[in-house]
């Protein structure tokens, strides 16, 4: 019974989903599913949250390596939560939208939250450069496509691309840099981002179909079905 | 004058990759720590010197501004912003030269967003384009010229439902106002009556779930903004007409910006990336001298 419940529920919720895309009169039941998906999206909110408290908790208790950054994500994660709540410094009542200019929550996403979260994404400039100079090499005839691809693209996102070739005859433009970079995106990476979702297109066919038939059996937590 | 002391600076620091190189050559690659002080300089400096670059537009670019320009005064834009403050340095350009853009050609604005930060990235946007004193002057009444209705959880099934009814997925908006009571809102029931999506993307959801869903299952037309690192996924849907125009990184912000007239952060921001891309570029040249100079030495 523990089993064949998820397997029914499955069954029921993937054929009716996709008989709702072909039957018109069943699109109405399809849309009553995607509404539970959406209450269940919302509790995954609070699995997360309390996965994080539990994890970082542990952490901290067992003096595990760098416990102490624990500390800072706990405290963080609170001072949010309680800003978010309470609506601490809120102008309007406990009611009112929690991104409300003035409100405490408001204040530390735009001081605190916007820059750290930006400065974490532009560190990777740094170990992309770093990375380049010391591992990016024309070892093979492959490697070397890429290196020019990459000197390609990196010029053409770029007005240097336009600068360094701009004396290029327009009979001959598509020698210039920003229209190799364009040739480059357009066409084998287009043929190659085609090849990749088609390719995920049927993957997902067959999962859904084994999932829907019940073949597929590891979200139950059954490793050897 | 700080402009004058960064340009300087920007000289010397270029001058010096020429001892880098001479090291390098010689069996003694610089430190990781030097390429991080370079890559810092080759981007601060030039934000500092406050200089701008020359940038095509690309048919890519055009074709989303040409897809703006036919909607008339009034037609309904919905724009979502999907992504978060890390992605902010190359997407919130493209928002702020959207809205300065949309709100110029008095369309009406809703803004929404399937990522939690979206929509506060968005009320940015709105904020720093309302400061355009042309914008200003138009005196934009929140509920009737533009609404925010905040986030929604559930990816890609919350522009399924909205397919059918918008309100059933934003009974209030952002400041908790109910749907009904909006003016924007009143004949707003879905895609059908949005004349154009506009989506700012860093990931999934984005703009593949736009398109797939919103612009194939419903008809909606769609132009979009991604980052540098996403843009190459989604153009097998622009050259198959799925998607109209495309933003790409930094350079699309930029081109989008002179094309409108709108010039903004991207087209300062522009001229660092040039910079700190040449430095990656020149890295990436010693890196393979000393390689090949190395190899030359161990045959011999």
């Amino acid at each position: 019974m523990k089993r064949l419940v998820p397997l029914i529920i499955t069954f029921v919720v993937g054929t009716v989903l996709i008989l709702s895309v072909f039957i018109p009169p069943m699109e109405g039941l399809g849309e009553n599913f995607t509404l539970f998906f959406d209450i269940i999206a919302v509790f995954a909110f609070f699995l997360g949250g309390g996965n994080l408290v539990r994890v970082h908790f542990q952490k901290m208790s067992r003096k595990s390596d760098d416990w102490e950054f624990s500390i800072v994500t706990l405290v963080g994660f609170f001072v949010m939560l309680a800003a978010g709540l309470f609506k601490i410094g809120n102008p309007g009542d406990i009611a009112s939208s929690v991104t409300a200019d003035g409100s405490l929550f408001q204040a530390i996403y735009r001081s605190v939250f916007v820059p750290l979260s930006s400065t974490m994404y532009a560190l990777l400039a740094f170990f992309v450069a770093s990375a380049s100079y010391r591992a990016f090499r024309a070892k093979n005839r492959e490697a070397t496509l890429l290196l020019v691809a990459a000197f390609i693209i990196l010029l053409g996102s770029t007005p240097f691309g336009t600068m360094l070739t701009s004396w290029v005859p327009e009979s001959w433009s598509i020698f210039q840099i920003p229209n190799l970079a364009v040739w480059l995106m357009s066409s084998p990476n287009l043929a190659g981002q085609r090849a990749i979702i088609i390719g995920i297109g049927l993957g997902v066919v067959s999962i859904s179909l084994r999932l829907i038939l019940g073949l597929e059996r590891t979200y139950l937590g059954d490793d050897n079905a | 004058m700080v402009s004058t002391i960064a340009t300087v600076l920007m000289w010397i620091v270029g001058l010096s990759m020429i001892y880098v190189l001479y090291r390098t050559i010689n069996g003694h690659p610089i430190e990781r720590r030097v390429v991080f002080l370079y890559i810092g300089l080759a981007i601060a400096l030039p934000l500092l010197m406050q200089k701008t670059a020359p940038v095509p537009v690309t048919a890519d670019v055009q074709k989303l501004v040409d897809a703006l320009d036919e909607l008339t005064p009034g037609s309904k834009v919905l724009a979502a912003f999907d992504f978060d403050p890390s992605s902010a340095p190359e997407l919130q350009p493209m928002g702020v030269a959207f809205m300065k853009y949309a709100f110029k050609h008095d369309f009406k604005v809703i803004v929404m967003g399937l990522w939690p930060q979206g929509p506060q990235q968005a009320n940015q946007a709105i904020e720093d384009a309302m400061l355009d004193p042309l914008i200003a002057e138009k005196n934009l009444v929140y509920g009737v010229d533009y609404v925010n209705l905040g986030y929604q959880a559930g990816a890609e099934f919350v522009i399924q439902s909205m397919g059918s009814d918008f309100k059933r997925m934003f009974p209030l908006d952002d400041r908790h106002i109910a749907y009904d009571s909006l003016e924007i809102l009143n004949d707003i029931t879905n895609f059908s009556n949005i004349d154009f999506i506009f989506n700012l993307s860093a990931g999934k959801p984005g703009t593949v779930e736009w398109i797939q869903i919103a612009v194939d299952r419903f008809g909606a037309k769609c132009g979009a903004g991604n980052t540098a690192v996403q843009a190459p996924q989604v153009y097998p849907y622009l050259r198959s007409g799925q998607l109209t125009g495309l933003l790409g990184g930094m350079s699309g912000g930029a081109e989008f910006e002179k094309a409108t007239n709108e010039k903004g952060q991207a087209s300062t921001f522009i001229f660092a990336q040039m910079i700190s891309h040449a430095m990656v570029i020149a890295f990436i040249i010693m890196g393979n001298i000393a390689f090949f100079m190395t190899r030359k030495k161990k045959k011999a």
